[in-house]
């Protein structure tokens, strides 16, 4: 059995009087490539915005690579862990973002660069030549050298692909990629993905709208509903032999 | 603190008190005075005129990037000595003409800001109904574009209280001038300074929160993103 | 022809004075830009000291009058704590500097807010610390929104140093006051000539402002 590379363990999370998730348990082992599915509005990207550290869980672990991610300890306590923690653990992490949050004064070269020769402190010809081959590999090669707003949104999506990519993370977050884009942009940027899952061993997490993408990619999807994890299995299992009701519904609602 | 001498405050302070009401009547004059001939700017540039407007647009680029300081003391030192047109205008006159005229460039910008944010569906909606020019501009534009612009405008009320003090260079008696006067006469600038800028800070501070508020409440209505209009537009 | 005969005459007289006007520019702006950022940033701070402190600063100087402050700063400071700020142009420098400090450090502190928050997220995204987010994605963004609002107080500061001559420096207007004094008649075209000079000094920066205009609306993300 390997060590899982992520666990959450009774994960909730509220906004005001909101509860978003009611108790998450959860493990994610190296290389695997999750999909988490369910209707909107379900906290299916709260998850992955708390294991990047951009939202802070209201009780609950999480656990990265044997780290507890919010907490740390001081005199023998836990406490709410500080900057230079989080950063210490989140540092395997990568997220792709839904709205792309290119940076729009920078060039598609220096928006790859930038985090691996400041953040990582890598020697920048290295830094430049792993740029080039994300941005060759995501088939951008001849954009490096313009800004974001010269781009597409398919592009934009996959030069931030590229961008996370560099700093070679264990752990890939993708968060409905593809739902900002116009349709017949939305291939490209799957194909992507789908190359990433192929060749590289990193875990993924995978919030998406785009059910027949996830199914065939995902080793394992969870069905979020209501801020509980309602099913969780393989793709055909949950996909095929689910007798979930609500799930059954939601996915008819998609397939339709 | 050993020179500060709260018998000098107290003899002071209703001396400077007195000139209160001088400097916010000023204030208020100069205001209105701005208020009007800012739509003067904005007539003379709608008339369709390309030489007229291109002179006019460097007319207020000029006044507005120039000290009000310097244009008090044209109109007021000045205005008499031009052959011909000029006559001799008194303290206050200069004042609400000086300061009126800088500022109304800045109030007729906030004017046009007012007419630009009613968008272009709006013009052609109006259009589209077959509207009357008056019943256009009254029932569709003007109700659009005035209430963004109170905020802005409420803001250079405040503006506009700060600058008037310049006026006690050429001898308008507000709060500024008498302590300079009693400064000299008595020998101490301390005490009178600080009370002038104590009143000052006393009706500036809540007006400017009661504007702020207003803005808000304005850019809730409008559905707008917060602008820096409180912080824009100061002058010297 | 007796125009411009006094023209050439009052023409050098005010050059005088250009120095004055320009370097009080010069330091105001200098300490001025120095003063906004050291305070908006302050105002963002997480410590609760520093921001009530840099508040009350900006609001004692934007509900003051510049003339008030400067006045204060010249006659009632050296009396107050028996210094003196060093000379008179220090005094004009410093309460310029402050004043427009107090309004541009809300240009720096809206700015940096108005920078997108998926800016930040994405900076985390990639493991960057508070700094780093500030130094290469937060600043250069925000100070591209800053940039013509810092051109339109530029001009504004310009139009404040007139004020030195108030405090006896001499300055553009403290010889157009001279030669005005002396020959009572010429003052329409004293005060034109230094009305112009004021203008001419303004047009780099009208153009600088309306040239940085055009570049901040390129590559920011703000929302």
């Amino acid at each position: 059995m390997i060590e899982p590379i992520v666990t959450f363990q009774d994960v909730h999370k509220s906004f005001g009087n909101s509860k978003v998730l009611k108790g998450i348990d959860l493990d994610i082992r190296p290389a695997e490539k999750v999909a988490i599915i369910g209707p909107s509005g379900s906290g299916k990207t709260t998850i992955i915005r708390m294991l990047m550290t951009l939202e802070e869980p209201t009780s609950g672990d999480i656990i990265v690579n044997g780290t507890n991610l919010w907490k740390m300890e001081k005199k023998g306590r836990l406490v709410r862990a500080h900057e230079k923690h989080l950063r210490a653990v989140r540092g395997d992490i990568g997220m792709v973002f839904q709205h792309f949050n290119l940076f729009p004064h920078m060039t598609i070269l220096e928006n790859c660069m930038t985090a691996p020769l400041h953040v990582k402190k890598e020697p920048k010809a290295e830094v430049k030549q792993r740029s080039l081959e994300m941005l060759d590999r995501v088939g951008l090669a001849d954009k490096v050298d313009q800004y974001p707003s010269q781009l597409s949104g398919g592009q934009k999506q996959r030069v931030a692909m590229a961008r996370a990519l560099v700093m070679r993370p264990k752990i890939m977050l993708f968060d409905e990629v593809t739902s900002a884009l116009d349709p017949e942009l939305v291939g490209e940027v799957l194909q992507v993905i789908r190359d990433i899952a192929k060749n590289d061993d990193m875990a993924m997490i995978l919030v998406t709208h785009e059910m027949d993408f996830a199914l065939d990619i995902a080793d394992k999807v969870l069905f979020l509903d209501e801020g509980v994890i309602a099913e969780q299995g393989s793709a055909s299992e949950v996909i095929e032999h689910s007798s979930n009701e609500r799930l059954q519904e939601f996915l008819h609602r998609f397939r339709a | 603190m050993n020179n500060w001498s709260w018998d000098v405050f107290v003899d002071a302070f209703p001396k400077i008190i007195d000139g209160l009401a001088i400097t916010l009547a000023l204030t208020i004059v100069c205001y209105v005075f701005a208020l009007v001939f800012g739509f003067f700017w904005l007539f003379i540039k709608m008339i369709p005129l390309n030489s007229l407007r291109w002179l006019v647009t460097w007319m207020m680029e000029f006044i507005r990037s120039t000290p009000p300081l310097v244009q008090l003391f044209f109109i007021y030192f000045a205005w008499p000595m031009v052959p011909v047109v000029g006559f001799a205008l008194d303290e206050f006159t200069s004042a609400v003409l000086g300061l009126g005229i800088h500022f109304s460039t800045y109030i007729a910008e906030v004017y046009r800001s007012g007419i630009e944010v009613v968008g272009k569906g709006q013009w052609e909606a109006a259009k589209a109904l077959n509207f009357s020019k008056r019943r256009k501009w009254t029932k569709i534009i003007l109700p659009q574009a005035i209430p963004p612009t109170i905020p802005m405008l409420g803001n250079y009320l405040i503006i506009m209280f700060k600058e008037v003090p310049l006026a006690s260079t050429i001898g308008v008696a507000g709060i500024l001038h008498i302590a300079n006067s009693y400064g000299a006469q008595n020998w101490t600038y301390l005490e009178p300074l600080t009370i002038v800028a104590i009143l000052f800070l006393i009706l500036s501070y809540p007006s400017a929160i009661i504007i702020n508020r207003l803005e808000k409440k304005m850019n809730r209505r409008f559905d707008k993103k917060e602008t820096l209009t409180r912080s824009k537009g100061a002058t010297a | 022809m007796v125009l411009i005969q006094a023209i050439i005459e009052i023409f050098p007289d005010l050059t005088k004075g250009l120095a004055i006007t320009i370097t009080v520019l010069i330091g105001a702006a200098f300490f001025g830009y120095l003063f906004a950022f050291i305070a908006g940033l302050c105002r963002l701070s997480s410590k609760l000291f520093l921001r009530k402190f840099t508040g009350l600063y900006v609001e004692i100087f934007r509900g003051t009058s510049l003339i008030v402050q400067l006045f204060w700063l010249y006659y009632a400071i050296p009396m107050l704590f028996g210094i003196e700020l060093g000379s008179n142009w220090w005094a004009g420098v410093i309460a310029i500097s402050l004043n427009y400090g107090a309004y541009m450090s809300e240009i720096v502190r809206g700015s940096i807010l108005a920078v997108a928050k998926g800016q930040s997220e994405a900076a985390i995204a990639l493991n960057m610390s508070r700094y780093q987010r500030m130094r290469f994605v937060i600043l250069p963004q925000a100070i591209r929104m800053m940039l013509p609002e810092f051109g339109n107080y530029s001009i504004q500061m310009l139009k404040a140093t007139s004020l030195v001559s108030l405090i006896g420096m001499e300055d553009i207007l403290y010889h157009g006051n001279i030669i005005r004094s002396t020959n009572l008649s010429q003052a329409p075209i004293v005060y034109l000539l230094v009305l112009v000079f004021y203008f001419i000094l303004a047009l780099p920066l009208i153009f600088l402002t309306r040239k940085m205009e055009s570049f901040s609306k390129k590559g920011v993300a703000s929302g």
